[in-house]
């Protein structure tokens, strides 16, 4: 596909109620950047039904034009009709990069979308960039469980695509909403999905757990020695109000359940203040955190990876360490 | 039902470690595995055999001659066969341009094994973690996909599967028809291991090998292939730069300590 604009998309997906994940929002913060370096203009894509609240969102948020899909059939996601969506978007409006938040719904969405379009894809990516020699977008993301680092360019193929990790990038600054918005009629006939969501799963209240929403996450590891060792991460993230994470040793261990698990196969975070307890620092926990705003590490051990990338950090026991914690934390917040 | 398993070779990275002088991946000693997304893979196909012997498994690697290492491990857990796709021109293949391969060559083991009612693929390779093969090659097939599966069973007419995915917020619970694929993660289950008999077995399997020749592959697109067939270009790799430790907090006693780090974040306006 030949680029007929020099417009780059951001993917706003929308929960059930319409409104936007955050990952969404946060992209048009380096989109603003990237756009204006590739002399087009910033559009959000909105798929989905009832989504007024999103397209609003989309353009306080600072997208030049916001293109939108309603119809029953978007409600929930399917794969099917939300690529047939994008596909279709894309050969009509023909922009030059399209970004999608790298969620488990983003995941699936992206490659279908490009391989039916016969484009390139950069997974997961943890950075963005215009390449200064070729024009062409540099994105950059983690391999070989973050050991390594690749910056990805696709020079000859549009749109460029790729996925961009939630909690990566702020928010940008609230601005006057002047968006214009574009309203597509586009139906995909029922016969065309070819999936069906039969039920869903909800987790018990106190399983869920809103991580990448968090500003303060409180996470334990191995060191927390067992399912009562959370009890004091529990009521310092309760005093801070914040969250509970942990690592992948706690959560294989069976000490506390998968959705509270921060890494490379759990989530990908970015809060205000994330406080490690217990936690050595595998490469693959420090992937999935180390975009936090200040780190503190509470650890035994000295030589513990996890003090390399620490703002603050304990060389101690955290049952000694955390209760003395809270009791000031409840001090401070009066 | 008729299964093909997609599976890769890779590389163990909990075990890379870095060169702290050069700043390079050590990779070196680190040793070959079978991808662990691909083994959850191979378990779903194994327990839909469990409930119905005359389900059949097929596994499938591309990869160099030494990837046969995770296709015997393959027979040795679950598979009924298995093939190597091997060849220089699939060398520097993107994402894309190995699904394209990987589609074609499903198609042309079709020809021996039948048409298959499912793919499984690991989410994603611990190596490259795009979480894009699958997908892709469902596109190329024009199958539906189901990502992020945990587990699967037959639907009541058993003409397709309910697969149990692991969704952003719950567990979302989708049906899909036969033929499909279907990409797993990890499920909170530990997948079975080869058995004695089932290794020996292994050992002694002859394993077909797909080449890169037109003669194996008449009607493939050559343009779609290797460095050339891929729209994506890795411009550089590094490694990455990691943040340098702030301040480590010892007073006399580690209650000190919190209390001092207490003060430090409230002074900083953290908390």
């Amino acid at each position: 596909m030949e680029a007929k604009t020099k417009d780059l998309w951001v993917f706003i997906e929308t929960n059930e109620d319409g409104s936007p994940k955050k990952v969404g929002l946060e992209l048009l913060n380096p989109g603003r950047k990237l756009a204006d370096k590739q002399g087009g203009k910033l559009v959000a894509v909105v798929i989905g039904n009832n989504v007024a609240v999103s397209v609003e969102e989309a353009g306080k948020f600072g997208a030049d034009q916001v293109i939108v899909v309603e119809g029953p059939e978007y409600e929930k996601y399917t794969t099917d009709a939300y690529a047939i969506a994008l596909v279709h978007l894309c050969e009509k409006y023909a922009p030059t990069t399209v970004m999608v938040g790298a969620t488990n719904v983003g995941r699936d969405l992206a490659p279908r979308v490009t391989a039916r379009i016969g484009t390139g894809l950069t997974a997961d990516c943890t950075s963005i960039d215009i390449d200064e020699e070729s024009g062409n977008v540099a994105w950059t993301r983690p391999a070989f469980g973050g050991n390594l680092m690749a910056t990805i360019l696709c020079p000859d193929h549009r749109p460029q695509f790729g996925t961009v990790r939630p909690g990566v990038f702020k928010k940008p600054a609230e601005t006057e909403n002047k968006a214009e918005v574009i309203r597509e009629e586009f139906h995909v006939a029922p016969e065309q999905i070819r999936t069906k969501l039969i039920d869903v799963i909800r987790e018990a209240a106190e399983e869920l757990v809103d991580l990448e929403g968090a500003e303060i996450i409180v996470s334990g590891g191995r060191g927390v020695g067992g399912p009562e060792g959370f009890a004091p991460v529990k009521e310092l993230a309760d005093a801070l109000g914040g969250v509970v994470g942990a690592s992948r040793a706690a959560v294989d261990a069976g000490w506390i359940s998968h959705s509270h698990q921060v890494g490379q196969t759990g989530k990908t975070v970015g809060p205000k203040l994330y406080i490690a307890c217990g936690i050595s620092g595998a490469i693959q926990h420090m992937a999935g955190m180390s975009g936090s705003d200040t780190i503190v590490a509470i650890n035994k051990d000295p030589d513990a990876n996890i003090f390399s990338i620490a703002d603050y950090g304990i060389v101690g026991d955290l049952f000694k360490v955390l209760p003395v914690l809270t009791a000031e934390v409840k001090k401070i917040k009066g | 039902m008729n299964i093909l398993v997609c599976i890769k070779q890779v590389p163990d990275t909990t075990e890379i470690k870095i060169d702290p002088v050069k700043n390079t991946l050590i990779r070196d000693g680190v040793p070959s595995i079978l991808n662990p997304f691909d083994g959850y893979a191979l378990e779903a196909a194994a327990r839909l055999k469990d409930k119905d012997p005359d389900t059949k498994i097929v596994v499938i690697t591309m990869g160099p001659p030494q990837a046969n290492a995770v296709l015997k491990e393959a027979l040795g857990i679950a598979a009924d066969k298995a093939y190597l796709l091997t060849g220089r021109a699939f060398g520097g293949s993107d994402t894309l341009a190995t699904s394209y391969i990987i589609s074609q060559a499903i198609k042309k083991v079709e020809e021996t094994e039948g048409k298959f009612d499912a793919i499984f693929c690991g989410k994603q390779a611990i190596d490259g973690d795009t979480a894009q093969v699958g997908p892709e090659i469902a596109e190329h097939l024009g199958l539906p996909q189901v990502t992020y599966g945990l587990v699967c069973e037959k639907t009541e007419d058993g003409k397709g599967l309910r697969v149990t995915q692991e969704g952003d917020d719950g567990k979302p619970i989708i049906e899909v028809g036969f033929p499909c694929l279907v990409t797993f993660t990890k499920p909170n289950f530990d997948p079975r291991y080869p058995t004695i008999k089932r290794k020996l077995a292994a050992n002694k399997a002859q394993i077909p090998v797909i080449g890169d020749t037109v003669e194996e592959f008449p009607d493939m697109d050559r343009s779609r292939i290797g460095l050339m067939g891929s729209p994506t270009h890795v411009k550089r790799s590094f490694v990455p730069e990691r943040k340098k430790g702030g301040i480590i907090i010892s007073e006399e006693t580690v209650e000190d300590s919190a209390v001092k780090l207490a003060a430090l974040l409230s002074d900083a306006h953290i908390i």
